[in-house]
């Protein structure tokens, strides 16, 4: 097959969009609206006719000024990013990456019909188009994918950093006395939070005891025991003293055979020893209330 | 049988992946929850040295049913820059880097079998072994 050839053939297909851009958008439409993916309870029916109207208007100014309709060439921009913004809106408005997808492959269906009706008799040309057709709408379709990714690792990061946060509360559980109670993985760049936010807090209250809770840290290794020496030392370094609670039967043997010396740390079973030997500590004691007295 | 899985280690993530599905098949095997902890822990600091020093590679899991004993071994694979002086790598308090230095000591006292094979320039294989006990 000769370039001059395909050139034709693509034209067609552009020529197509362009003088039938009415016609195909309203195909195109009802074509959505029979999907199972038509979703009505997340996207009402005008703003399906706004989206699926708006992006085809621009496909079809686009092939206006590329009838090759190769979606790298810089006339295909706008088109790109007005379907790479609805994409992403349907990403966030709860659509599943299938049924994003499906919006613009669902126009395969409506260009396809429209070709059969202007080509009718001529096969080979109709073979050409529809071979143009699928390619073009393929482009289409990495577009909406690579943005629906896009947006699922940016709402992924997001909620990583949001829970780097939320996991990481120091707490004051008396005068004097601040508790941090640790869940989950602890990695560096989450270490690095925990240590700075107690210091502050530290800081702050002006507490002469911190007790680190690792009731809710899974796996206590090497890296973990590390992170855990250096915060004590530091706190040591501001004048408080860390008691380390939480360390279940399991923990305890782990760190036993990993060769891991806690003893310059005061370290206990439970967070309400903890608290008791930190109110011991302070010259506090509790005394049950004597109600008949 | 055996059954074997493998995953990749080149990120921080990736060690959480491993020490889940480590963790998950110690629960299949039967494994107690001590020797659970163990060998998760011993899986932590094999795919972090294989990610560190290594500059990363993969794990192979598998699930062991040997004459009637259940385990789980673990093989981790990198084409690092190797162990010159295994010895001393497996020596308490011993680190090139800026760890503890008892990653590999510690993982090899918590499992039941240990093998290290290592060539400079080529690459570390380290495979452990936790029997239910």
């Amino acid at each position: 097959m000769s370039t001059g050839f395909r050139q034709t053939d693509e034209r067609s297909l552009s020529d197509i969009l362009i003088r039938h851009e009415t016609e195909i958008a309203s195909a195109w439409i009802s074509e959505q609206a029979s999907l199972i993916s038509h979703r009505p309870d997340l996207l009402t029916e005008t703003e399906l006719r706004q989206q699926s109207r708006a992006l085809l208007s621009e496909i079809t100014s686009a092939a206006r000024m590329d009838p090759s309709l190769n979606l790298a060439n810089s006339a295909w921009k706008a088109t790109r990013d007005l379907l790479s913004e609805i994409s992403r809106s349907r990403a966030l408005a709860g659509f599943s990456p299938a049924e994003t997808a499906s919006f613009v492959f669902s126009l395969r269906g409506a260009l396809m019909d429209r070709l059969q009706t202007v080509y009718e008799e001529d096969a080979r040309s109709l073979a050409a188009a529809m071979r143009s057709c699928s390619t073009f709408v393929d482009q289409l379709g990495l577009v909406t994918t690579s943005t629906v990714l896009k947006t699922r690792e940016e709402l992924i990061k997001k909620q990583q950093e949001e829970m780097l946060e939320l996991s990481t509360p120091v707490v004051r559980l008396f005068d004097g006395v601040l508790c941090l109670p640790l869940i989950g993985t602890l990695d560096s760049a989450r270490t690095q939070v925990v240590m700075e936010s107690l210091l502050q807090k530290i800081v702050e209250t002006g507490s002469t005891i911190a007790i680190i809770d690792i009731t809710g840290v899974p796996t206590v290794d090497t890296l973990v025991a590390q992170h855990l020496l250096k915060t004590v030392s530091a706190a040591r370094l501001m004048g408080a003293e860390c008691i380390v609670s939480g360390i279940r039967p399991q923990i305890a043997q782990t760190i036993v055979h990993l060769g891991v010396e806690l003893h310059n740390v005061a370290t206990k079973a439970t967070l309400a020893d903890a608290l008791a030997l930190a109110m011991q500590k302070r010259g506090l004691t509790i005394q049950r209330v004597n109600k008949q007295a | 049988m055996t059954k074997a899985d493998t995953l990749p280690i080149h990120t921080e993530e990736d060690i959480v992946r491993v020490r889940q599905m480590t963790r998950s098949l110690a629960q299949q095997s039967g494994l107690n929850l001590v020797d659970q902890t163990k060998i998760v822990t011993a899986a932590s600091e094999l795919a972090r040295n294989t990610l560190v020093y290594g500059g990363g590679g993969h794990v192979i899991l598998e699930r062991l049913q040997d004459a009637g004993r259940a385990g789980l071994r673990l093989t981790f694979e990198d084409q690092g820059p190797g162990i010159a002086d295994i010895e001393l790598a497996l020596r308490d308090g011993y680190t090139s880097g800026k760890g503890l230095g008892l990653g590999l000591s510690g993982a090899k006292r918590l499992s039941n079998e240990f093998h290290i094979d290592s060539r400079v320039g080529e690459g570390t294989t380290v495979s452990i072994i936790k029997w239910k006990s």
